[in-house]
């Protein structure tokens, strides 16, 4: 195993290529006059007065509230259904061919027949992120509570665990390491269709800015919204990778432990 | 006075491919445990102890026969009833401190927070691991993890404690130091004790009476009554001419047959 490096040395091994990449662009683009490819200064500075302090805000605060709202309900009927096609095994196999059809099905086409069912404003996207977003949850739900222990299981009823209390505290609980590889999935997939579902016959959101401002030309506005959106994704996956080290600390310590033995 | 437990005619068949319909685990089971006693069950490997054991403790129904506990007939594990299996490393809550795996079975039988507490440190201090309550079951150490099996078995004062080769993946020295703990604690609780194991010597140290398992699909061989005196210690006893030839004697039942 190699020697574990400290703090500082951790940051500086991840940070160095992504601040070299960035001064690289900087340094490059400094004189730029093409149209296509505005100074990365520019740009900065664009995400500055549009985004942070100035009218793009609406577009960010409207893109938050979709995510959010569907990717909270992506993740409750993921582990809901998850756990209930674990409990009732006869409708596990009846359905689990339909699962993966829907699960490999490229939700973007999806688009249009969400249109066509819930119009163009906010319920249309949360319906496409949830849906879409729900998958790698439900399956990893499903996988993690079928692998746990048969022993834990037997523990649980030993100890008399009433069944309700079993599946929540003893099945649930072992699966969760599975269950967040998935949550963390189904945030992917929800960024995605945030965009997706905004850049389509929409007037809000982020994705709407991008495409708005390809239309009309402004090219600094059009990277600037990727740049934010570049920001939105790495904030959302640091917190879930911060959140998931505090709950699931046990589960990486046994591993640690483990691994030494 | 009627037994703590009983089998009776107990035969226990896993489904599949055989003239018998699938894998006869046990054939015609009899035997009961009285109030009080420490019964130890050995057999050769696959003469069906694990299976004894789920029947036992109502984890599993036999395919005939009966299993009685308190003379009312098993369909799940009675509340009254402790289980320690032989994997702790499985059996035991990653996720949840010691003391909160402990306080589980308190939990779910609905005993007050305060009174939880209490009683998890009174049963952590009686398996020696007054300390240990905040660790995390896998900051322990095998012989450790499986005193906190027996504490969270114990916890909630059941009538009967059912012990799966509980020692089996612990060294020796540590071995003998639980062998004298669980015979401390079932001095202490009170406890009936129905113990798996496929070892003779411990068979022996440990019970009152030892039921032996015959080559599989098992049936009871034989009963042997322990006649060693109390308390018993891992020197003195052993050294014992009784203890030889019980252990002579039960060898050649688990060998031969």
């Amino acid at each position: 195993m190699p020697r574990s490096l400290s703090l500082t040395g951790r940051i500086l091994t991840r940070l160095w290529l992504p601040v070299v990449l960035a001064a690289a662009w900087w340094v490059s683009s400094a004189g730029s006059t093409s149209l296509y490819f505005p100074p990365l200064s520019k740009i900065l500075a664009a995400v500055w007065t549009q985004w942070a302090a100035g009218p793009a805000r609406a577009q960010l605060a409207s893109s938050l509230e979709h995510l959010v709202t569907g990717y909270a309900l992506a993740c409750l009927l993921g582990v809901g259904f998850g756990a209930l096609l674990w409990s009732l095994r006869h409708v596990r196999d009846a359905t689990s061919p339909y699962v993966y059809f829907l699960y490999v099905l490229p939700a973007p086409v999806l688009v249009p027949a969400a249109m066509t069912l819930f119009g163009l404003g906010f319920s249309m996207k949360v319906v496409l992120i949830a849906f879409a977003a729900m998958w790698p949850v439900l399956l990893n739900t499903l996988d993690g509570m079928r692998g746990v222990d048969p022993v834990a299981l037997d523990t649980a009823r030993a100890l008399g665990v009433p069944p309700a209390r079993r599946v929540l505290s003893v099945v649930l609980r072992a699966a969760s390491p599975q269950i967040a590889a998935g949550l963390r999935n189904s945030l992917q997939v929800a960024i995605i269709l945030m965009v997706v579902s905004e850049w389509v016959a929409s007037t809000d959101g982020i994705g709407y800015y991008i495409v708005n401002s390809q239309e009309s030309f402004d090219y600094t506005g059009m990277w600037s919204g990727i740049i934010v959106l570049a920001i939105i994704g790495t904030v959302a996956n640091l917190a879930f990778v911060a959140a998931e080290n505090r709950i699931l600390h046990w589960h990486y310590g046994a591993r640690a432990v483990e691994g030494a033995r | 006075m009627t037994p703590v437990v009983e089998l009776s005619k107990v035969r226990k068949v896993y489904p599949g491919p055989g003239a018998s319909g699938g894998h006869v685990a046990l054939e015609d089971v009899t035997f009961e445990v009285a109030r009080g006693e420490f019964v130890c069950v050995v057999g050769p490997s696959g003469a069906g102890k694990s299976t004894l054991l789920r029947c036992l403790t109502g984890l599993a129904a036999p395919t005939s026969g009966e299993a009685r506990f308190g003379g009312e007939a098993l369909r799940s594990v009675p509340a009254a009833v402790g289980v320690v299996f032989q994997d702790y490393g499985r059996s035991l809550y990653p996720w949840l401190t010691v003391s909160r795996n402990i306080e589980l079975p308190l939990k779910v039988r609905g005993v007050p927070r305060a009174e939880r507490s209490g009683r998890t440190a009174d049963v952590l201090a009686s398996v020696g691991l007054a300390d240990a309550g905040r660790k995390y079951p896998w900051q322990l150490s095998g012989g450790m993890q499986q005193r906190v099996a027996i504490a969270r078995a114990l916890v909630y004062r059941p009538d009967l404690l059912v012990m799966d080769e509980p020692f089996a993946s612990v060294d020796a020295q540590t071995r003998f130091g639980l062998e004298d703990l669980v015979l401390r604690v079932r001095a202490e609780f009170g406890v009936t004790v129905v113990f798996v194991t496929h070892d003779i010597d411990e068979a022996v140290y440990l019970a009152d009476r030892v039921v032996v398992l015959s080559r599989p699909p098992g049936t009871v061989s034989e009963v042997v009554d322990i006649s060693l005196p109390g308390p018993r210690d891992q020197i003195a006893t052993k050294r014992m001419e009784e203890f030889a030839r019980h252990r002579e004697h039960l060898l050649g039942l688990v060998m031969t047959r």
